[in-house]
C-alpha cells in the first residue's frame, strides 16, 4: 500500500510502513480463512443431520405402518352344544371348549363354496390364532353369551395384513408368494362387503412377546426395562453419589487414591459385554440368582452405570467454588455438614445430569444383558424384579431375526418407542437442570 | 541526582504513595538486615497467644517462628506487602489451614489455656468461637436468613424457630444490615451489593456467637462508602469481640486498630500500638514500608 520511496523525505530515508497499513494488507486472507472456517462447521453439521434425518426416515418409514392392525369382522354363533354341552356353566369345560372350531364353521359360513382340506385350511389362515383366544375371553368373562350369536373383531393374519398395508406385491408369480390367488380373491371379497378394517394396534403395546406377530406385542419387553433401569437407579445413583463425595472430599491425596481413579476412569471404557460375563459368574453362577430375571439385569447395569455417574459426580463437586466450602468451614460446619448442607445441593443438577444420561445408556444396553440370559423368547408380561423378563433392546434383536415379514414393520416401530424414551429422559435431564440452576 | 543520595532523609510528604501522609520523622534505629520482632509482641492476659508459629507450603516455609499476643477487646491490625504471610497467619488461628494440601503448621497457639494447634482438639468448635471473615465476600446461595440461621442451627444454639429468628434478628442489626433487609430475609443472599454481602458475612460470623473474629482483607471487594460503614462496624464490635484484621490499606489500620503488626517476607518485623508505629516505627523496614518505599 505504502511505498516507501514514495514517502521518502528531502534526505531520501524511507518512512516506515504504518502498522494499520500492514494489518489492512493481510485482511482480506485473514476473512477468507475465518470464512473458510465456518463453512467446515457448517458442513459438519449439516453432515451430521442428513444422517440423523437418513436415519429416521428409514425408522420411520418402516415402522409407522405397524402402529395400526388389519381386523376382520367375524359373526359367531356361540354353539351350546359345542361349549357347554351339560349346560352347568362349569369354568374348567368352557376353558378347554374348541374356540378355534367355532371360529372355522364361521369361516365356513361365510364362504360356503370353499370345499377341500387344503383350500379350507388356506380359508382359515386368513384369520389370527389369537381370535380363538378372543373368544374365549369374551365366553368366560361372560358365559350368557352362550347360546347367542356375538360380533366381534378379530385381527387378521399377519400375511393378510401385510397385504392390507401394501407390503404385498399382488403382481408376482404366485409361487413367489405367501398368499395364493385365492385367498386374495377372498379377502377382496370381505373388503367388499366391509368386513376388513384398520385399527389402532394396541396389542403391540400391552401383549407380551409372541411367535404370532399379530399378536406380538413389547409390553412383557417394556416391563421388563422398567424394572430393570428401576434397580439400576436404586442402586446405582446412592452408591455413585456416595463413592464421589468420599473421594472428592474426604479421600487423602495418595497413590492408592490415584490408582483408584485410575481405575474408575478405565471402567467407564470397558466393553460392556464384560459387564455381562462378569454377572453371569458372580451373579448367577456363585450366587444363584434367578437367570433373566430383572433383578440380575439390574445389579449388571449398576456396574456398568458406576464409573458415569461417579465421574460426573466429582466434575460436578468439583465445579463448587471453594469459596462456599471455607465460609461453611469458617462458622464452624464439620465437613460434612459442609457437604450435605452446601455442597451437595449446588451441586446436584450435575449429578442429576449424569445419572439420567447413565440410565438412557442403561437403557440401550442390550450386550451384558444378554449373556445374563434376557434374550430368552419370555411371553409373559413380567410381575416383580425377580420374574423372567427381557428387556426392550433384546426385544428388538429378537424381533429382527424372525424371519416372518410383519416383524420387519414391527422391529422398526419398537426401535421408534425405544428411541422416543430415550428422547423424553434426556429432555427430562435438560429440564431438570434448567429448573435447578434457576433457583439461586 | 542530590535528590536521589539524600532519598533517606527527605520526608514522604512529596512522595506519591501514601495517599493520606502522616508525618514520619525519621526514627527507625534497627536496620534492614535484622529480623528480629522488636515492639510489644506480649500483652498482660492475652486472649490468644502464638509462640514460634511456622508455615510450611510443602517445602516453602511462609511464616517463619513468629511470636505474638492477642489482646482481650482488642483490634490488632496485620499490615505489610504481598505475600508477607499475614493472610497465612491469620488463618492459623482458626485452623483454617488444614483446608489446604500440603500445609503444615508448628508451634503453640494458646487460647484459653490450649494448644489449638494440636492434633487433639477439635477444630468444629473452634470454628465457632474464632470465627472468620474473607476478602471475597461469600454468602451462601440461598436466602438471607438462611445465610445467617446455619451457624447457629447446626451448633445447635437455639432450640426452635423462636430462638432461631431472634438470633438471626439480632445478627442482622449488630452487623447494622437490618433495616436494608429486614422486609426481604426470604431472598437470596448472593442478591444483595458487594457492601451488603459483606456485612451480611459479618452478620453470620457473629450469629455463631464467636468470641474472636479474624477479618482478613474484608473491605479490598468494597467501595469507599461501604468500606467505611464496615469499618464503622468494627468500631462498635470491639466491645464485645476480639479482633484481628489483615489489612492492605495502612489508613485503615489506622482508622480502626490498637495495635498494628507489620509483617515482612513471612517474619513479623514490628508490632506496637498503632499511633506509634506510624508516627515512631523502630523497625527501618517498617519505615520503608509505611512510607511507601515499596509494597
Amino acid at each position: 500500500m505504502n511505498n516507501p520511496q514514495a514517502n521518502a523525505d528531502q534526505d531520501n530515508t524511507p518512512v516506515r510502513r504504518r502498522s494499520i497499513d500492514i494489518v489492512q494488507a493481510g485482511l482480506s486472507k485473514r476473512y477468507a480463512a475465518e470464512k473458510r472456517f465456518q463453512l467446515y462447521g457448517k458442513l459438519a453439521i449439516t453432515m451430521g443431520l442428513l444422517f440423523l434425518v437418513l436415519l429416521f426416515t428409514s425408522i420411520i418409514s418402516k415402522g409407522y405402518s405397524a402402529f395400526v392392525q388389519t381386523f376382520v369382522h367375524l359373526d359367531v354363533q356361540l354353539d351350546a352344544s359345542r361349549l357347554d354341552p351339560d349346560g352347568n356353566r362349569d369354568p374348567k369345560v368352557l376353558a378347554r371348549a374348541d374356540y378355534g372350531g367355532l371360529v372355522k364353521s364361521t369361516l365356513r359360513d361365510m364362504f360356503p363354496a370353499v370345499t377341500g382340506r387344503s383350500d379350507k385350511r388356506e380359508l382359515y389362515s386368513l384369520v389370527s390364532n389369537g381370535a380363538a383366544y378372543q373368544l374365549r375371553d369374551m365366553v368366560m368373562k361372560n358365559p350368557d353369551l352362550i347360546g347367542s350369536k356375538v360380533s366381534l373383531w378379530v385381527p387378521a393374519s399377519s400375511e393378510v395384513d401385510m397385504l392390507m398395508k401394501g407390503r404385498v406385491d399382488r403382481k408376482a408369480k404366485e409361487g413367489d408368494r405367501q398368499l395364493k390367488d385365492k385367498q386374495i380373491a377372498w379377502i377382496d371379497s370381505m373388503a367388499k362387503e366391509g368386513r376388513i378394517e384398520k385399527r389402532f394396534n394396541t396389542v403391540l403395546f400391552t401383549a407380551g412377546d409372541s411367535r404370532d406377530p399379530e399378536l406380538a406385542g413389547i409390553g412383557g419387553a417394556a416391563m421388563g426395562s422398567i424394572y430393570t433401569l428401576l434397580v439400576t437407579l436404586i442402586l446405582s445413583f446412592p452408591i455413585g453419589v456416595a463413592a464421589a463425595v468420599y473421594l472428592e472430599e474426604f479421600a487423602p491425596r495418595n497413590r492408592w487414591t490415584d490408582l483408584i481413579e485410575v481405575n474408575i476412569n478405565n471402567l467407564a471404557a470397558v466393553p460392556s459385554i464384560v459387564f455381562g460375563l462378569l454377572g453371569l459368574a458372580v451373579f448367577i453362577n456363585f450366587f444363584g440368582m434367578p437367570r433373566s430375571a430383572p433383578v440380575v439385569g439390574g445389579l449388571v447395569l449398576t456396574l456398568m452405570t458406576l464409573p458415569t455417574i461417579i465421574i460426573a459426580s466429582r466434575a460436578a463437586l468439583k465445579s463448587v467454588p471453594p469459596s462456599i466450602r471455607e465460609a461453611a468451614l469458617g462458622v464452624g460446619a464439620s465437613p460434612m455438614q459442609t457437604i450435605i448442607y452446601h455442597v451437595l445441593p449446588l451441586s446436584m443438577p450435575g449429578m442429576l445430569t449424569g445419572t439420567i444420561i447413565g440410565m438412557a445408556q442403561a437403557l440401550g444396553e442390550t450386550a451384558p444383558l444378554l449373556m445374563i440370559g434376557m434374550v430368552a423368547f419370555i411371553v409373559d408380561i413380567p410381575q416383580g424384579i425377580f420374574d423372567p423378563s427381557t428387556v426392550l433392546p433384546v426385544q428388538i434383536y429378537l424381533w429382527a431375526d424372525s424371519p416372518e415379514r410383519a416383524f420387519v414393520e414391527r422391529t422398526s416401530a419398537a426401535i421408534m418407542i425405544l428411541l422416543g424414551f430415550l428422547i423424553l429422559m434426556n429432555a427430562l435431564a435438560v429440564v431438570l437442570r434448567k429448573r435447578f440452576e434457576r433457583r439461586w | 541526582m542530590e535528590i536521589v543520595e539524600d532519598s533517606h532523609k527527605t520526608t514522604n510528604l512529596e512522595h506519591p504513595h501514601v495517599a493520606d501522609p502522616v508525618h514520619v520523622s525519621k526514627t527507625a534505629t534497627v536496620s534492614r538486615e535484622s529480623r528480629e520482632t522488636i515492639g510489644d509482641i506480649f500483652v498482660d492476659d492475652p486472649r490468644i497467644s502464638c509462640r514460634d508459629v511456622n508455615v510450611y507450603y510443602g517445602e516453602k516455609q511462609a511464616i517463619k517462628n513468629i511470636s505474638l499476643d492477642i489482646g482481650k477487646n482488642e483490634v490488632i491490625a496485620m499490615i505489610g506487602p504481598s505475600g508477607c504471610g499475614k493472610s497465612t497467619f491469620l488463618r492459623c488461628l482458626n485452623r483454617m489451614n488444614d483446608t489446604i494440601i500440603g500445609c503444615r503448621v508448628t508451634g503453640d497457639i494458646n487460647m484459653d489455656g490450649q494448644n489449638i494447634n494440636s492434633k487433639k482438639i477439635d477444630v468444629v468448635p473452634l470454628r465457632a468461637q474464632v470465627s472468620m471473615v474473607f476478602q471475597k465476600p461469600n454468602p451462601f446461595p440461598k436466602s438471607i436468613w438462611e445465610n445467617v440461621a446455619f451457624g447457629p442451627r447446626i451448633h445447635g444454639l437455639a432450640n426452635n424457630k423462636a430462638e432461631l429468628d431472634e438470633i438471626v434478628v439480632t445478627s442482622l442489626k449488630k452487623a447494622g444490615l437490618w433495616e436494608e433487609v429486614k422486609d426481604r430475609l426470604d431472598q437470596p443472599g448472593t442478591g444483595l451489593s458487594g457492601g451488603q454481602q459483606q456485612r451480611l458475612c459479618i452478620a453470620r460470623t457473629i450469629a455463631v456467637g464467636p468470641e474472636v473474629i479474624l477479618m482478613d482483607e474484608p473491605c479490598s471487594a468494597l467501595d469507599p462508602i461501604a468500606t467505611a460503614r464496615v469499618e464503622d462496624l468494627i468500631d462498635e464490635l470491639r466491645e464485645q469481640y476480639t479482633i484481628a484484621i489483615v489489612t492492605h490499606s495502612m489508613q485503615q489500620a489506622a482508622r480502626v486498630s490498637q495495635r498494628t503488626a507489620y509483617f515482612h517476607l513471612g517474619d513479623l518485623i514490628e508490632v506496637g500500638e498503632t499511633n506509634q508505629i506510624f508516627t515512631n516505627p523502630r523497625h527501618q523496614l517498617t519505615e520503608d514500608y509505611i512510607t511507601g518505599r515499596f509494597g
